[in-house]
This record gives C-alpha cells, structure tokens and sequence, in this order.
C-alpha cells in the first residue's frame, strides 16, 4: 500500500535495499513526534544552540520604498549555520542518535544544508559524509572547506549535470552500500515518506513562530506569505501554520534562471510535469520519454528539478501559488534587500524578496507580507560579484 | 519477417541453470545492441535484460551509468528501442526481460508501454525503483499484457522476504550485495539462507546478480541458486570494445555458461 501521499503525489518510490529502513525511520519518527521528552530535547538544541525563535523584523525603510503593505521578514538568516535548514538536521539528527545511528550522510547544493549537517554531527558526535556536485563545489568552495572544518568528509560528484540532483543521486548510492548504522540526512520537503512530513514537520517551527509574531505585533494576519522553493522546504515551513488561514496567501517563488521560456530554468512548476523520481511522485523539469532535464539557476540551492511533493499537491488544490523569479531578478533584490534594510540575504532567499517587490507596491497599506529570509547571504557574495563581472575570488 | 513466439521464462529454469546477461539499449548504439544480443544468445545466454537508459540510474555503479549516458548521448529513446526488440524478435526466441526506472515508463504512459512490450515481445521487466509498495503503479496493467514483473528481493529485505516472494511471477532477482550494481571480488551476503527463506513460500525460480563477474564466482552460485545475472561485466566489455564487442563477449558468455552447466 502506498504511504505519504498529497493527493496523487508523494509515495516510496526507492530501491529494495532501502526499504527496510525507511520503515525503520517512519516507526522511529510516529514515535518520537509524540515523544514529549524528545520534543523538549529538540526545542532545547534549537533554542540554546542554533538561537531561536529567529525574530520576525519590521522592514521599515523597505516597506516605505515600495509604498504598499507591510512588509516583515522572518530572520531564518540569523540562524547558527546561518539558515533554515539547522531546524531540520537537528531535528533528523536527534532523531538517528535515538535510533542508535553513529554515521550522517547528505546531499548538499548550495552548502548550506551540508554545513548544517556537519555541524550537527560535530555536536552529537556523528561520523559524517556530505555529497556535493562539482559544479556546487567550485560555485561555493567556502562551504567545502567550512564543512571539512567541522570534520565533515566531502565527496565531489563529477557525475551527471554534477550539481544537487547528482548529489541526491549520489547520497542515496551511497545509503544502499551502507544503511544499518547510517542515517540519510534528507535536506528538503522531498524523496521517499516520511522524509516529506517529517521534514516539513520540523521546519515547521518558522510558520509556528512567525504566525504567533505577527499576532502579537500587528493583531492580525499577513495577506500572504512569500518563499522561495527548490525542494521547498523553506517555504513549506513557512507556509504550514498558515494553510489552514484560508485568507492568507502562500506564495512559492522558483527559480526561472535566465527565463523560463528558455532551457537554462530550474521552475519545476512552471515547466514541469507529472513524474516518478528521487522517491516520490512530483512535478519534474522532464523530457517526453522521461528523462529528467538539466536544470540551472545562479542559486546552487534551487538548482533542481523536482519540488517536493506537498507542494505539487498545493499546487494543484490552488492552496499556494508559484511564481518564476529570473537570476536578474533575484541579483536585483540582493542588492536592493542589502542596501536598503542593510541585510545581505542568500541568493535563494532573494528570489523571496524579489518578488515582494513586485506585489507590495500593489497592495494596501494595511495589508501584511511575511517574507520568509530562509539564509544569509555571505556564502553568495563572491559569485553575485563574479555576476556582475568583477573579478573576485574567494 | 513475423515475430517469433518467445518462449516462456519459466522454460530456461528447467533442468538448466540458467545465464541472464545484462546489456545497456544504444551503447554505443541500437544496430550494435540488435548485434549483440544475437551473440549473447549464440553463446548460451538463456535470458537477456535489455536496459532502457536514464538520466539518473540510481541503483547502478558507474560502469553501467556510464553506460547510460553513452547511449542517452547517442539519441536513443524508448520508441527506437521498441523497434529494435521488434527487429530481435524476428530472429530469436529467447526470453526478453526490460530493466529500466520507473520514470520512463511512468511518462511513456503505463498503458502505452506495456502494450508496446507485448507488441513487441518483451516477456518481463525490472524496476529497481518500484519496491513492493508501489507495484499497484503497473501491475495490473502489466498483467494484462502478460509482462512480468520481476521481484527484487535485497540482503536488508529480511522479514520481507516471504511476503515479496509470495508474489513473485517470472523469477526471482536475489541481490547478492549492498549498494550499486558492479563488480565485486566476493560476495559475502548469506545467499544460502535467503533462497531456503524463499523457498518455503515460492516456487519461483532464482536467479543471483550485483557483482558476479567470472565463472569461479558464477559456478559457485548456480550451485545454490536457479540462474546467475551478469551485468556490470558484460557492459565492461562493450565499454572496452564498443562496435567490435561481439566476439568478446561471445567468449565471455560461452565461459560464464560453461561454468554454470
């Protein structure tokens, strides 16, 4: 019988090999989400040691510039690792030392998902293996060393378009060579069940806060919410508190690359269709006989060609809306977001900004945006300059 | 030229140890796969597993996922490769069993592809990426185009092993080993009491692959087994010797089968 299912998509779509542990996890992971002593532990670590609640901020200057609704960031950039994918390693991390697990393995594109996992690992004592397409490596080789730093091995995958699809790829080789003592770190909302729920469930924590924030500040809810999306976990942390708010609208921002009427797009829903690929049934950048495209954008972290399967189902349910920002755009809002408000966000979260730039000016001044800043943006500024045709190295 | 009628995969198990070779469709190209699966058969392979590409094998080592990209690189696509089993057809009976993910035949539409596997002669297929779970995605669809749908059953399958063999039609694909596909200096998997935990539950016929490669390795597994699959070492060799492949791997398999017999 198939498990995890939004609609038509989701499943467990994976090698025999691994199905015993992904039964494995899904018990260990119905256990624990009831667990309170487990819960108390991970609400500790997230909040002594990776500094949360992250803060929801008042973008005044940003607001009054663009002349339309508020607009509020939520600060997953203050983060330790400096982002939102800490809430989810540690999360998945607690999870593998309660079912006795000693070694971490993960894919990684922008970094940031990999430094969060070495880090982890260095703090709960894993063993741990991050899996990085070269493409990624050579675009953020501060991160290679940062994760080496933390005592994490780094794998350079030459293979296929060797950026993150190559690096899940990778990953999950790797877990079907050696699955009894090792836990598969999943970075986003995707894959086989229950990494999607289990996943979302622990990003959720940005949405928990962000929706009691704005209450307290404002005495009402936003009108929408903005993320960016790859796999999408971001934007399902910040979007699932808020589903049940019919009035509120969920807003998914993909990466379009340089168009989506070109062929140098990473905007699964824009350009995708209904497929079967890293575990789950989902939308996917895909030619007619199935194979699965290559994808670009100039953000590493949502360079890939399938989103996660909650959101398909979002998608076609019309519960969220997904719009295409261009690396034109979302270069723009960088610049704009660190001179105006004097925070440098991550290229991907940038796409987020990006298009609040284009719906505030339309909206009323009474009404609300959250935009969801899932990262900082240090990692991305060699490249943006590189963009901009400086010649600068890290 | 008629399709022949392809014998029965049940047939090469009996009172025969069988050989299944494993080639990648279009490395280096679909003329050259027809070639040699022709050589394979002549050599005394008993089955052949005829490999569609994709983009992201993810249960194969790299001798096959290059293999993969050499063909995808060369144009081939799941309609060509229909035709060239249509060509086969019409010169062996040998049994022809598909091993491709289940995204190509998802997108080609289920329906679509199993029928084209009928039209075209295909006795079975195997999908590494559709476990137990997920079957009710092509079975019944497969079913009725008389296509079987090969059970993979793995060293961490376990306290699955009974209830994925109940079910098993075809035969049984036994992996020896974790991880990817590819050559492997021994396999260390208890092979023995996995085949007796199928055994008391299934009929089906067993056949062992992941990493055998030499006839040492292959005679001492058809000893316990009903069949050994080559693969890893059979698209080495067409790696090797591309157009000209077809010799060496006519003497390959004649002494893989040798071995077993």
């Amino acid at each position: 019988m198939s498990k995890g299912k939004y609609g038509v998509h989701g499943g467990q779509y994976i090698p025999e090999t691994l199905m015993n542990a992904i039964i494995e996890l899904e018990a260990a992971y119905e256990h624990y989400k009831n667990d309170q002593d487990f819960q108390d532990e991970l609400t500790e670590l997230l909040n002594e040691y990776a500094g949360r609640p992250s803060r929801l901020y008042y973008a005044k200057k940003m607001t009054k510039d663009l002349g339309g609704a508020k607009i509020y960031l939520k600060r997953e950039d203050l983060n330790h690792t400096g982002s939102h994918k800490i809430n989810n390693v540690l999360g998945q991390a607690l999870l593998a030392k309660k079912m006795g697990k000693t070694r971490l393995i993960a894919e990684t594109g922008a970094g940031q998902h990999g430094v969060a996992t070495a880090t982890a690992a260095a703090l709960m004592g894993f063993e741990c293996e991050i899996f990085m397409g070269k493409e990624d490596t050579d675009r953020q080789a501060l991160n290679v060393f940062r994760m080496e730093l933390l005592g994490a091995r780094v794998h350079v995958v030459t293979a296929g378009t060797m950026t993150l699809k190559d690096a899940v790829n990778e990953t999950m080789r790797e877990w079907t060579k050696r699955v009894e003592d090792t836990h598969y770190v999943l970075g986003s909302v995707m894959g086989p069940h229950p990494f999607p729920e289990m996943v979302r469930d622990f990003q959720s924590v940005i949405s928990k806060e962000a929706r009691q924030q704005i209450l307290e500040k404002e005495g009402k809810l936003p009108s929408a919410v903005i993320a960016c999306v790859g796999g999408g976990s971001n934007a399902m942390g910040a979007f699932y508190n808020f589903i049940a708010d019919k009035e509120v609208k969920l807003i998914g921002c993909e990466a379009a690359g340089k168009g989506v009427d070109t062929a140098l797009t990473a905007a699964t829903i824009a350009k995708g269709s209904l497929g079967i690929f890293h575990g789950m049934k989902s939308y996917f950048c895909q030619d007619e006989f199935g194979q699965i495209a290559p994808v670009y954008s100039i953000s590493a972290g949502l360079d890939y060609p399938g989103i996660g399967p909650e959101h398909a189902n979002l998608h076609d349910t019309k519960r969220a809306e997904y719009v295409a920002i261009t690396d034109d755009e979302a270069v723009n809002a960088f610049e704009y977001l660190s001179k105006t408000e004097g925070i440098i966000p991550a290229i991907e979260s940038a796409h987020a900004i990006a298009y609040a730039m284009v719906l505030a000016p339309k909206m009323k001044k009474d009404e609300i945006i959250i935009v969801n800043v899932s990262g900082r943006g240090d990692k991305d500024v060699a490249a943006i300059a590189r963009y901009k045709g400086e010649n600068i190295y890290e | 030229m008629s399709n022949l009628q392809a014998n029965k995969i049940s047939k090469i198990f009996k009172d025969n140890k069988a050989f299944i070779a494993f080639l990648t469709a279009g490395d280096p190209s679909l003329d050259k796969t027809e070639e040699f699966i022709l050589a394979i058969e002549k050599a005394g392979a008993d089955l052949v597993e005829i490999g569609i590409p994709f983009s992201d094998p993810i249960a194969e080592g790299l001798v096959i996922q290059e293999a993969n990209e050499r063909a995808l690189s060369v144009g081939t696509t799941t309609d060509k490769i229909f035709m060239m089993v249509k060509r086969v057809r019409q010169k062996t009976a040998i049994p022809l069993v598909f091993l491709t993910y289940i995204n190509p035949i998802f997108v080609y539409g289920i329906d679509r592809f199993f029928k084209a596997c009928q039209e075209s002669g295909i006795n079975g297929i195997i999908i590494p990426d559709l476990p137990f779970e997920e079957k009710g995605e092509v079975l019944d669809v497969a079913k009725t185009y008389g296509v079987d749908v090969i059970t993979l059953i793995a060293p961490t399958s376990k306290d699955r092993i009974q209830t994925l063999a109940k079910e098993a039609t075809g035969f049984i694909y036994l992996v020896s080993s974790m991880g990817v596909t590819g050559v492997r200096s021994e396999i260390k998997t208890d092979l023995k009491t996995m085949i007796d935990d199928i055994r008391q539950v299934s009929e089906t016929p067993i056949a062992v692959g992941f990493g055998i490669s030499d006839p040492d390795q292959a005679k001492a597994i058809a000893k316990i087994s009903d069949g050994v699959i080559v693969g890893s070492a059979i698209v080495k060799i067409i790696s090797e010797h591309g157009d000209n492949a077809s010799d060496s791997l006519y003497n390959y398999v004649k002494s893989m089968k040798e071995a077993i017999s």
